[in-house]
């Protein structure tokens, strides 16, 4: 796992091995004071010697000048290498999630893949930061002070030996204990946001039941685990600086009386019992340091191991080595093609099963079927947003995955279910089509796909901004956007998956002339709910459960296919039969 | 295809919930009146229970603050008392000072006793205190109105929880310990210094200052970058966000290139200010620490030169004591000041969240209740057990009692209602739903379709004209039975994490498994429970992720199915079940809309042509009304939403 992280610190390797350099300096000149602190005692104030005590104090001002400055760089140069690991570890994410596969997306859903991106990867640098810095400055100064405390008298250091494994082990005890109830509060922490944020969603169900009371118990019962939990853990804590205070005045007392011996005994001087006193409260609370450490890389492991995944994910589709670059015609074949999102079912699992159909080119299809019946997965397998699981897909006479990827995208051009406007005009968006249009191509689509007059409505016209998510459009005017940002590309397949459901009835049949007259030589897929929008099809495709249950044009379906006669009854039967919306 | 319709009611102009959580905005300075307020109330949730506990807090932080004074001038003891007298001395005596050490290990004992107490005693507060204001928040968030909801974004509210009662949680159980701790220890430092030596004190007070100034340039810098490193980090994010939400898109469109090169500049910005940001937190460490020993050093040079020269009386153990104390003075007083910012930002959350503690909660005078009731002889009586029969119980000035009995009629007397007082949407509604009617209304988006179902159960109030249900004044039923009454499916199905049996029994918390069984089989959702991996045991979680939009409308509909309610809202409830599916869900709907006043919304006409009432809705006014037949007939407005000639969108 680490090696995949240390992959991405790249150009700031420099930075990252300078700062746990730098920082060693730093401690170093650090731990240097005390025994300069002793020498200005004992040669300069006890006898009263003015000279000794100003040149030492020079040094002393010297060294902790030098100090200063090291542990600036040291501070400048962790900055720099963990935002800039950040960055890269961000970049790198990024740039492979944009080579993911539709099913690669699905496997890690859109949400968990924000998280991993953002509140993950700051976790990350936080921790980064530490490592290099921190978690380097705690054990040198450990050991450093530990050396320096020994150089003074070995014998006097002999009280480390006693105080740093009983702080050491009450710190390992606290740990280990509270640890994982702090976890389990994290995770109780969750459910609290969850009981709040139901709650809050659906506040008027809540009020229509009147079931206020149940929700407080329901939210007490929650809150007071927490609570029980977060109580045990704090009381555990508790123990944390009582210990260190002990341990800390263990050794000043210990310390003291036999330093004080070793003096009388002119064994040691009282200067250097003052600098022991000061090893003392830098080794023990460099101890504490490493324990804080330790829990906070335990807790940023998770994110690393998340962030990883990403990393680690291999996209599964990919073009072939030595790819067609060129899509003949629009003409479509499934030959007994087979389907499943995951992996090795076996035969239940299949949503597509066994699909055999010929498209002509230029044809429009009309596909029909119920909530569940996979239309949307047959059409997605066109673009190779998935590969089928069995059989294969034709294209032009080719089979896709014989395709450049990008050649074959570009030629089929699907308005999906779940379409997307992005923050940005709305020249800007329809040039995702196609980054060099002229705006008289934006406004021939737009008259094409009857967009263009209601952006001519708009104060800005086409250059009117959307706002994240479309949020500023009605959803009739976003899909007929859409659909224009498809058109643009010039495909020779053109597929709508249920993109005109908010559109009305007059518009919609608008829409399908203007396809039918001016795009004649394009292969169209069809995917509706409302039957007027499949009715006048050259084919029409009924699915159920995965299969193809009747293919043909209204009249031959009218007689052979019971479901779609059900369908056109419903919807047809004592009037013109719409959704109105 | 799903698409999430906003509800008619959020799309209402108004204040979009003023307390946005960026950094800098007019609420982080808060001013000083407020401030005092609210340290006062939180005093109040400290005290309250905790008395006794937090004065022995207070003297456990004395102790031990005491104890840390204790020892830097045991050193001078240690020195002046016992090593420069006992140096020289043939055969010296250690019994003297085994005793002190003694005194002192039983001091310094105490200490730790008081520090541990007081940190397990305030932890165990904190956590009390926390759990109140948490329990007390959402008791009284419960009773909130509507209004409350629609204009505060769930993120804002959900930070209070959250955000909010973390940075409280850190300010009770160590902020505030530390800063008591860190004023008693200061203060008395202070004494102890000055009883050392006036001049090295001031010595001390003087680099104080400069360490002060020093820190706050570098902390100054430091937060002006984070401020930028925050706004750079929500830019990515969003960044991110939007591509990942519409990463099939980008793929479709070959757009990958174009949004990683868009990226890497996000990104290249956000490195920089970054960088910035944590370089000034970095050395923030190091200055402090080795000013620290700067100031060190000068004590020593300072005080050696006057022990030298014997100006005001320095022993060597004054001086050695004078260095820890100055130590133990200048560190408390930069973690109180470090302290400071989180302590500012934990009032800032307690005034959040007494914000929402303060505010209006719904009001009902409503005096008229639901009863269950038997009928004898033709007169309606109240009865204790579950009858199946429910009566309206009103009581009079005069202590006498009337009761009606309850058969779902309802009326609108021209009402007028508006979410602001400046624009009415509703304007001059008059209705009638008669017993077991279904009545349906039709409009676009922002006619007020949803509203006029919400002034039914009352989630807001009229602005004029009057509602009469069952011949009473809305306003005379308490609420609570008022809506006890409706059964109302939402297009937004809003299911609670819990088995689907606790998701459907949610309507009516008493049924029996067998009664929520018979729910889901009228609401056709048996079939696709049955086939779920733990039937009704299956536990939803997230609103039901992992069900289709259209099985989670059915559980919503078998959720009011089991309450059997005399008044029935649908709004939108079959939007996301195709129109195959709907037919058969249809079936079940009647047989629960049988015998019901039903109020129906649907965008899909041929949901609402059976109604017996269908009421055209165009901007807050009903402009027709009648059958499905007869509004066909005069080809009026209906006629042309009917034929497609509009959309509604």
């Amino acid at each position: 796992m680490l090696k995949h992280l240390l992959r991405c610190v790249g150009t700031y390797k420099k930075d990252s091995i300078l700062a746990p350099l730098l920082v060693s300096l730093e401690v170093l000149m650090e731990v240097v004071i005390p025994l300069l602190m002793a020498y200005l005692i004992d040669w300069g104030i006890t006898p009263g010697n003015m000279e000794v005590i100003i040149r030492t104090g020079i040094a002393l001002v010297f060294s902790a000048v030098i100090s200063l400055a090291f542990g600036c760089l040291s501070g400048h140069y962790a900055a720099k290498a963990s935002a800039g690991f950040a960055k890269n570890l961000r970049k790198k994410m990024f740039h492979h999630v944009q080579d993911y596969s539709f099913s690669n997306i699905d496997r890690f859903s859109t949400a968990s893949l924000v998280t991993r991106l953002t509140t993950d990867v700051t976790n990350v640098q936080n921790a980064y930061q530490m490592i290099i810095r921190i978690a380097v400055r705690a054990p040198a100064m450990l050991i450093f002070s530990l050396i320096m405390a020994v150089q003074i008298n070995p014998r006097l250091a002999l009280v480390f030996l006693v105080t740093i494994p009983i702080l050491g082990t009450g710190l390992a005890l606290i740990v280990t204990n509270a640890y994982p109830i702090f976890e389990r509060v994290f995770r109780t922490y969750d459910k609290l946001n969850s009981v709040v944020q139901e709650n809050l969603r659906g506040i008027r169900v809540v009020k229509s039941f009147v079931r206020e009371e149940h929700e407080k118990e329901k939210f007490g019962a929650v809150s007071k685990s927490i609570y029980e939990d977060f109580s045990r853990a704090e009381r555990i804590l508790a123990f944390n600086s009582p210990l260190m205070q002990f341990s800390m005045y263990l050794c000043v007392l210990l310390i003291a009386w036999f330093g004080t011996q070793m003096i009388v005994s002119s064994t040691l001087t009282t200067g250097e019992l003052m600098s022991l006193i000061t090893y003392a409260g830098q080794i023990l609370s460099s101890l504490m340091m490493l324990a804080m450490i330790f829990v906070m890389l335990t807790m940023s492991r998770a994110s690393a191991e998340r962030i990883v995944e990403v990393i680690l994910e291999q996209s599964d589709i990919h073009s072939p080595a030595n790819p067609i670059t060129e899509v003949k015609d629009g003409e479509i074949v499934y030959e007994h093609v087979n389907f499943t999102y995951g992996r090795g079912r076996g035969e239940e699992g299949l949503c597509l099963k066994d699909i055999c159909l010929r498209i002509p080119s230029g044809s429009t299809v009309g596909i029909l079927g119920g909530t569940g019946s996979a239309k949307s997965t047959l059409i997605q397998m066109i673009p190779r947003l998935y590969d089928a699981t069995q059989g294969s897909v034709r294209v032009g006479g080719a089979d896709v995955r014989e395709y450049d990827l990008n050649v074959l995208r570009e030629q089929v051009a699907v308005v999906l279910q779940k379409n997307v406007l992005f923050s940005g005009t709305i020249k800007e968006n329809l040039r995702w089509g196609s980054p060099e249009a002229t705006d008289e191509e934006l406004e021939r689509v737009c008259r094409l796909a009857q967009a263009d007059g209601f952006i001519r409505s708009f104060p800005d016209g086409y250059d009117t901004y959307i706002e994240q998510g479309g949020a500023n459009v009605s959803g009739g005017q976003k899909q007929r956007l859409c659909i224009a940002r498809a058109l643009l590309k010039k495909p020779r397949i053109l597929i709508l998956d249920d993109s005109t459901s908010a559109v009305d009835t007059q518009t919609d049949a608008l829409i399908r002339k203007a396809f039918r007259e001016e795009i004649p030589e394009t292969t169209k897929l069809i995917i509706a709910q409302r039957i007027a929008s499949v009715m006048d099809a050259d084919q029409i495709i009924v699915m159920n459960n995965g299969r193809v249950d009747a293919a043909g044009t209204h009249a031959e379906l009218m007689e052979q296919s019971p479901i779609y006669r059900e369908v056109y009854e419903s919807q047809i039967k004592g009037g013109n039969g719409n959704d109105a919306a | 295809m799903t698409q999430p319709k906003a509800q008619e009611s959020r799309t209402m102009p108004g204040p979009r919930g003023p307390m946005g959580r960026g950094m800098g905005g007019p609420r982080a300075k808060l001013d000083l009146k407020q401030q005092g307020k609210t340290i006062r109330r939180l005093l109040g949730y400290l005290t309250r229970g905790y008395k006794l506990r937090l004065i022995l807090v207070a003297v456990c932080i004395l102790a031990s603050a005491l104890t840390g004074v204790a020892g830097s001038l045991f050193l001078r003891i240690l020195i002046d008392d016992y090593i420069t007298p006992l140096i020289g001395m043939e055969h010296p005596v250690f019994t003297g000072l085994l005793q002190t050490i003694f005194t002192m290990a039983l001091i310094y004992m105490m200490g730790v006793v008081s520090s541990w107490l007081y940190n397990r005693i305030m932890a165990v507060i904190a956590q009390g205190v926390l759990r109140k204001i948490r329990e007390d928040m959402f008791a009284h968030m419960q009773t909130l109105p509507i209004r409350y909801f629609d204009t505060h974004p769930i993120g804002d509210v959900m930070s209070r929880y959250t955000n909010d009662t973390d940075t409280l949680r850190q300010m009770i159980s160590a902020s505030l310990p530390q800063m008591f701790a860190s004023v008693v220890t200061v203060l008395a430092v202070f004494c102890a210094m000055v009883s050392t030596s006036i001049w090295l004190t001031l010595l001390v007070l003087a680099s104080l200052a400069v360490m002060m100034a020093v820190t706050r340039k570098v902390a100054g810098h430091s937060g002006k970058f984070f401020v930028r490193q925050q706004q750079a980090l929500g830019k990515t994010n969003s960044y991110i966000e939007e591509m990942i939400n519409g990463q099939k898109v980008v793929k479709v469109f070959c757009h990958e290139e174009q949004s990683k090169a868009d990226f890497d500049r996000l990104n290249e910005e956000l490195c920089h200010d970054a960088t910035q940001a944590n370089r000034f937190a970095n050395i923030l460490g190091p200055i402090m620490n080795n000013l620290g020993h700067l100031q060190y050093v000068l004590i020593a040079i300072v005080g050696g030169a006057l022990a030298v020269s014997g100006l005001g009386g320095l022993t060597l153990g004054a001086i050695a004591s004078f260095l820890d104390l100055s130590k133990n003075f200048t560190m408390p007083i930069n973690q109180v000041s470090q302290q400071l910012n989180s302590v500012i930002m934990a009032l800032a959350g307690a005034d959040r969240i007494f914000q929402l503690m303060d505010e209006e909660p719904e009001t009902d005078e409503g005096y008229v209740t639901l009863v269950n009731a038997r009928e004898e002889n033709g007169v309606l009586t109240e009865a204790a057990e579950h009858t199946g029969r429910w009566a309206w119980k009103h009581p009079h000035g005069d202590g006498t009692i009337t009761y009606t009995p309850m058969e779902g009629d309802v009326q609108f007397f021209d009402v007028d209602f508006g979410y602001t007082e400046e624009k009415l949407v509703l304007h001059n509604v008059s209705l009638h739903a008669e017993p077991g009617q279904k009545m349906a209304f039709v409009g676009a988006t922002g006619a007020g379709k949803t509203t006029i179902t919400n002034l039914i159960n009352r989630f807001y109030d009229l602005a004029d004209g009057k509602i009469r249900y069952d011949g009473i004044n809305i306003n005379k039923i308490k609420k609570n039975d008022l809506r006890r009454s409706l059964g109302i499916v939402l297009q937004d199905t809003n299911l609670f994490t819990g088995t689907v049996m606790e998701n459907i029994r949610y309507g009516r918390l008493d049924a029996t498994d067998e009664e929520v069984y018979a729910a889901a089989r009228r609401a056709n959702a048996d079939g696709f429970i049955a086939m779920l991996p733990e039937g009704y045991d299956t536990v939803l979680s997230g609103d039901g992720a992992g069900l289709s939009q259209g099985q989670r409308q059915l559980l919503s509909i078998a959720r009011a199915a089991v309450a059997d309610p005399p008044v029935m809202i649908l709004d939108e409830a079959t939007s996301s079940i195709d129109t195959r599916t709907e037919a058969i869900v249809q079936k079940g709907m009647d047989a629960l809309m049988h015998g019901r006043t039903v109020f129906v919304i649907a965008h899909r006409l041929s949901t609402v042509q059976n109604s017996d009432m269908i009421l055209v809705l165009e901007q807050g006014r009903i402009i027709e009304r009648g059958t499905h037949r007869s509004l066909i007939a005069s080809q009026g407005k209906y006629y042309q939403l009917y034929t497609g000639v509009f959309e509604l969108e």
